[in-house]
């Protein structure tokens, strides 16, 4: 528990990392703007609520911990709680509160449009995700995350639920606000909600919006791909006792998904991905669900 | 000991329910005053929880805090329907500007 | 478990308090969430750890949703000019603290029976005794408390189609 947030860091900041040499930086970009950002001054905006921009500041880093918490690192969670499926889409919706008040403490308009976007993108995707991670916990029966890995030693959820996962790694992007859906930083608004933040405060929103990624991301092997738990078609396990191993391989691929989906994908109209989320998305998550629960049902 | 938390719970709640109270009748504001509704509501969540942990755990505390859940959505909702409709036809969002509605 | 109840519950009536005396719709936002969290961690000590994640998620996002009417409606937002915007002060104030006189003395007064399973459990905040709350809520909801569940959804529904036809433009 107390090595969570460190691993977490820098597993997001090799993500970062990564995600930097996609889009055709060195690999080095984040450790060279973390290192800038970390000796310039912060900002200060007229008749602006610093206080309250620092808790949403703060919020979201410690959410994507929070979050990570319940998450089978391997075999078991470092908090292994009942209800880690809830506990975890509890923490994730922190976010909509964090970088709301990070647009609307600077006082500033872009600032604030910035933060107002994460409401239309949050309402869209919310629904679709909620019911892309309610699906695999009716297969397993369960809303721990550790019993719903083990519950799939035979077929990985991806396989025989691909909608639900595909949903799934939409609304990581999303909540990430990252990637296509990253409208409340976005360019045509000067920076959205991060436009008036320097020096640490951009760093804990930068860095908590790779972090929550990453414990997002995390989230799906779990879920969809079976855990700490080889692949069921390779046979005998070749790292015996390793689960971590498994856990971390399978997270570096959910993560060089989503940085191909940030390729392919432009940044969406949040209007246009609202009426998309509505009209075809969520039908298809209650379709998903109901064939999962049709099958499972004794 | 566990009469003594449940005791003491409920006072929190009586505090919450009164200071839900006092919001709700003295602002002006639609949205102050359903942020006061709220609090109510939240005094009564907690309240069916401590009668949960100190009753045995009927399951019966638990259905009211899903009831007292969806209370709570509703006047949101509603609320908010009003708050707009008001809006739309007078440009008010305070109850005092309303003074047709008392009939 | 009294340390618990009492110092979160002193936090969720501090900052239900503090939502009616700050001037900024933001900061009153903020401290009515703080209020549900408080109420909801006290909640999961209870064992009750799907209703007090679920309060957490609910309102989260129910403040979200607050914070667009109220920029959308409100004159003075962010409390940039000093108002109030208070009616009936003192006769509030007086019918809350009767409110609270009678509820607490209630409270103190009233012999609550207490079940033998909940004492022998002490103060400890550990695994509930008994089945799952969790498994036991949903049972009862598809099962015992069916009607209650329908009537909730009824009301939804009828929340669902009134709240848009009070609130679409007629223009």
């Amino acid at each position: 528990m107390v090595l969570l947030a460190p691993a977490l860091v820098v597993v997001a900041g090799l993500a970062a990392a990564a995600g930097a040499a996609t889009a055709g930086e060195g690999p080095t970009a984040p450790v060279v703007e973390t290192l800038r950002l970390l000796t310039k001054q912060r900002r200060r905006t007229l008749s602006d609520d610093p206080a309250l921009a620092r808790i949403g500041l703060t919020a979201l880093p410690v959410a994507a911990v929070l979050a990570l918490a319940v998450v089978p690192l391997g075999d078991r969670a470092p908090v292994d709680l009942g209800v880690g499926v809830v506990w975890f889409n509890a923490m994730e919706v922190v976010a909509w509160f964090a970088v709301w008040v990070v647009g609307w403490g600077p006082n500033a308009a872009t600032s604030l449009a910035g933060g107002y976007r994460v409401l239309p993108l949050g309402l869209a995707y919310e629904l679709p995700h909620m019911l892309a991670i309610i699906t695999p916990a009716i297969a397993a029966g369960s809303l721990s995350p550790g019993v719903i890995a083990a519950a799939q030693h035979d077929l990985w959820y991806a396989v025989w639920m691909p909608a639900a996962f595909l949903l799934y790694l939409l609304s990581v992007a999303a909540m990430a606000f990252w990637g296509p859906f990253a409208a409340p930083l976005g360019r045509d608004l000067a920076g959205g909600a991060a436009a008036e933040h320097a020096g640490l405060d951009r760093l804990l929103l930068l860095a908590g919006r790779w972090m929550l990624l990453t414990a997002a991301a995390a989230m799906a092997v779990p879920l969809f791909l079976g855990g700490g738990a080889p692949p069921p078609i390779t046979g005998p396990d070749p790292f015996p006792g390793l689960p971590v191993l498994w856990f971390a391989v399978k997270l570096v691929v959910v993560l060089g998904l989503l940085l191909a989906l940030r390729r392919a994908v432009p940044m969406l109209r949040m209007a246009r991905f609202a009426t998309l989320a509505w009209t075809v998305l969520i039908p298809l998550a209650v379709a998903q669900a109901l064939v999962v629960t049709v099958v499972v049902l004794p | 000991m566990t009469e003594l938390v449940l005791r003491i719970a409920l006072t929190v709640a009586a505090a919450l329910v009164a200071t839900g109270l006092y919001g709700a009748l003295s602002q002006q504001s639609i949205v102050m005053i359903m942020m006061g509704l709220e609090l109510v509501v939240n005094g009564l969540i907690l309240g069916a929880g401590a009668f949960w942990w100190a009753g045995g755990q009927p399951v019966a505390a638990s259905v009211l805090i899903v009831v007292l859940l969806t209370v709570m959505a509703v006047e949101m909702a509603l609320g908010f329907a009003v708050a707009l409709a008001l809006y739309r036809a007078r440009q008010v969002d305070l109850t005092d500007d309303a003074g047709e509605l008392a009939g | 478990m009294i340390a618990l109840v009492a110092a979160l519950g002193a936090v969720a009536v501090i900052t239900g308090l503090l939502v009616f005396t700050v001037d900024s719709m933001a900061r009153a936002t903020f401290l009515l969430l703080a209020s549900f969290v408080a109420v909801a961690v006290v909640l999961i000590g209870f064992g009750l750890g799907y209703l007090g994640t679920v309060v957490i998620l609910m309102m989260t996002i129910e403040m979200m949703i607050m914070v667009v009417f109220m920029v959308m409606l409100m004159m003075n937002p962010a409390g940039l000019m000093p108002m109030t915007m208070v009616h009936n002060r003192r006769g509030s104030w007086a019918i809350a603290l009767v409110a609270f006189g009678l509820l607490t003395a209630g409270v103190w007064l009233v012999p609550f029976p207490v079940r033998a399973s909940a004492a022998s459990r002490g103060v400890t905040s550990g695994p509930a005794v008994g089945p799952d709350p969790t498994v036991a809520l949903g049972d009862a909801l598809m099962g015992g408390q069916m009607l209650t569940m329908m009537t909730l959804g009824l009301a939804l529904l009828a929340t669902i189609v009134g709240a848009v036809a009070v609130a679409v433009s007629r223009r």
